[in-house]
């Protein structure tokens, strides 16, 4: 008996020392640079700075991250329908597509969006020779969301579909039954089963999308900043430790409240699981 | 048509992929009836079911309801409901809103709901069940649920999909009788698909006996046991001893090398029939007095009655009695003419009916399998 406790315990120590070192100590860093100054004693001059000169930032944030979340999901939802209800084979190429992406570097994607919807790029080039008028897209806020919902949609794609292949279809069969159409169906049956799907979907863009960076540098010219990039430069140009780790420590604190709202809320009537 | 007859299939097929289903049914279903759609996995029996439903379309044929064609309405807009194999619960749902889920689509008042709802939930005795969550309930129990959201529709005909599978024996037999009581208070009509023949001769007005997507006989429990068209009906519904006879003339049959006096008739002279013998009708009298004579391979003991294999021949009889005669012993058969019933010869002659490879064992792999997918 006694061994096999300590046999767990020596299974488990790659992962606790991994834990200790690339989790719990990063953290703690974190969160002693938001307390100091430059000086090393204890302050909270950089934690009121998210408050007062970043807080227009912030918004901007937290607004852009809603609103590439909402378009993912309207997006997704019906995709991931359709798709949970085709053959095999469908299935699996486009779980495939969905997935492709994900295998080229993010930076290199950025770029290439970047070239793609310059005054200059493929499609102004497109559209001029065809005749149209060219259309200024890239340094636009919404140029800068187009790149969040590109970069974020499979993240709401595959809990969407993984949650929706497991609805027994007969389930289906029994809402069209006892009278449901086909839409009413989908409202009354495969939305609440679906809950898990969405939360889980909604997690894993949202928080991506509020502490996001470089997006909104080359997609959007450096005129949409987000907490994002304000954070990355106190890292890389500023060299302001405390301040980057001030703004990333509120941050943090603010995304974990709003999930924690949301399981919360999810769980009010199904047994919401997110899948990290 | 008779004007009570409330579903009619018409010269119905269905085929998936290239392979016949359904091979052009023609079913007329009364109204208020208990109807049961018996036979073996893949005999097509769910796909009627599913058609009646609406879940899907024949390929050729009418299905009509209340003297409509009713191929292209969708499931929703019929007035039939399903109990389906699984149940098909709501799982988001608590039993109260599993059972009001047809009616707040029908968008009825909320006091009307409660009604019908306390209602059906009495009727199937799960009165005060109402905040459970459906995964909490036994088997039994959903498949109450089940009943009492189907019928909380007011359906004219029900359809039940092998609802009682998954339930054991015990449990089987009871619901069995509920079901059977429910259809007859609510007096509306039950179409109801087994490969149970047991469960079929038990709680059906109508047995319809199907193979190979085609209907082999019609009729009510005791003629479909007593005047079994075929070799298949004649095996799949309890046991029976069929054998190569020849009719001679009205009234007399030849078989297994003697001559028979029996009631059937209307056959021509020297006409090859099947010649169905139940094991229960048979009598082991001396050898002497016996009208066949054999030696007894094998005896179970069964509860009610001794299972003998009597080798009369090469060919092994079954025989149900209250005698017991030990293996080895020889033993005289008497069979009364009324025992006797002849079919015409089928595409099944010679199938079925010899209990020469018969064993326990043998029996066991032989029951019917549940049919999951029977498409």
């Amino acid at each position: 008996m006694k061994n096999r406790v300590f046999s767990a315990k020596a299974a488990s120590a790659p992962y606790v020392v991994w834990s200790v070192l690339f989790v719990i100590a990063p953290l703690v860093f974190v969160a002693y640079y938001a307390f100091t100054g430059s000086d090393g004693g204890f302050t909270l001059v950089n934690i009121s700075k998210f408050f007062s000169a970043y807080f227009d930032t912030f918004i901007r944030s937290l607004w852009y991250g809603v609103l590439s979340t909402i378009i993912c999901l309207i997006i997704a939802y019906p995709f991931a329908y359709w798709l949970a209800h085709s053959g095999a084979s469908v299935q699996r190429t486009c779980v495939m597509l969905v997935m492709l992406p994900m295998w080229m570097n993010f930076l290199i994607r950025t770029y290439a969006w970047m070239n793609i919807l310059q005054d200059t790029g493929i499609i102004n080039a497109a559209l001029s020779k065809l005749g149209f008028d060219t259309v200024h897209m890239i340094n636009t806020g919404g140029a800068v969301i187009f790149g969040m919902v590109y970069n974020f949609l499979p993240y709401m794609i595959l809990p969407l579909y993984s949650i929706m292949t497991k609805i027994d279809p007969s389930m289906l069969d029994a809402a069209s039954d006892l009278g449901c159409s086909k839409l009413q169906s989908i409202i009354k049956v495969v939305l609440p089963q679906s809950v898990p799907g969405i939360v889980s979907g909604i997690t894993m863009v949202f928080v991506p999308s509020v502490s996001t960076f470089y997006i909104s540098q080359k997609l959007g010219g450096g005129s949409f900043d987000l907490i994002g990039d304000v954070i990355e430069r106190q890292f890389t140009l500023s060299y302001n430790y405390n301040l980057g780790a001030a703004l990333s420590l509120v941050l943090m604190v603010l995304i974990l409240v709003s999930m924690f709202f949301m399981r919360r809320f999810s769980d009010a009537d199904s047994d919401g699981e997110v899948l990290m | 048509m008779e004007k009570n007859v409330i579903i009619d299939l018409r010269n119905v097929s269905k085929s998936f992929d290239g392979e016949t289903i359904l091979d052009n049914i023609n079913l007329s279903i009364r109204d208020g009836e208990f109807v049961t759609l018996l036979g073996p996995s893949g005999c097509g029996k769910t796909t009627t079911l599913r058609l009646i439903g609406g879940f899907l379309q024949p390929d050729s044929g009418d299905i009509v309801f209340q003297g409509k064609v009713i191929n292209d309405v969708p499931p929703y807009k019929r007035q039939v409901n399903t109990i389906f194999q699984r149940y098909a619960l709501f799982s988001h749902l608590n039993v109260y809103e599993n059972v009001a889920f047809g009616l707040r689509v029908r968008k009825c008042p909320e006091k009307e709901i409660k009604k019908t709802v306390d209602e059906m939930l009495e009727m199937v005795n799960l009165k005060g069940f109402g905040k459970r969550r459906t995964e909490s309930l036994s088997g039994g129990q959903q498949q109450r649920v089940a009943i009492a959201r189907a019928l909380a529709v007011k359906p004219k005909v029900l359809l039940l999909d092998e609802p009682l599978g998954a339930l054991d024996l015990k449990l089987r037999k009871d619901m069995q009788t509920e079901l059977k009581k429910i259809q007859q208070e609510l007096g509306i009509t039950f179409i109801y698909v087994t490969h149970d023949q047991e469960e079929a001769l038990s709680m059906s007005d109508t047995i319809v006996v199907m193979d190979s997507g085609k209907i082999q006989q019609m009729g009510r429990s005791e003629d479909i046991y007593n005047e079994p068209k075929n070799a298949f009906v004649a095996d799949f519904i309890g046991e029976s001893n069929i054998l190569d006879g020849m009719m001679r003339s009205d009234f007399y049959v030849d078989f297994s090398g003697k001559r028979f006096k029996c009631v059937d008739k209307g056959f021509a002279p020297n006409e090859a029939v099947d010649v169905v013998v139940r094991p229960e009708d048979v009598d082991f009298v001396p050898v002497e007095e016996g009208m066949l004579t054999g030696e007894v391979t094998l005896v179970t003991f069964k509860g009610v009655h001794y299972e003998t294999i009597v080798d009369i021949g090469g060919f092994k009889w079954m025989v149900q009695t209250t005698d017991y005669h030990p293996v080895g012993s020889k033993v005289g058969l008497k069979i009364e003419p009324d025992e006797i019933h002849i079919m015409p010869k089928s595409e099944y002659s010679g199938l079925y009916g010899d209990y020469s490879s018969f064993s326990e064992e043998f029996d066991e792999l032989s029951e019917p399998e549940e049919d999951e997918e029977d498409e």
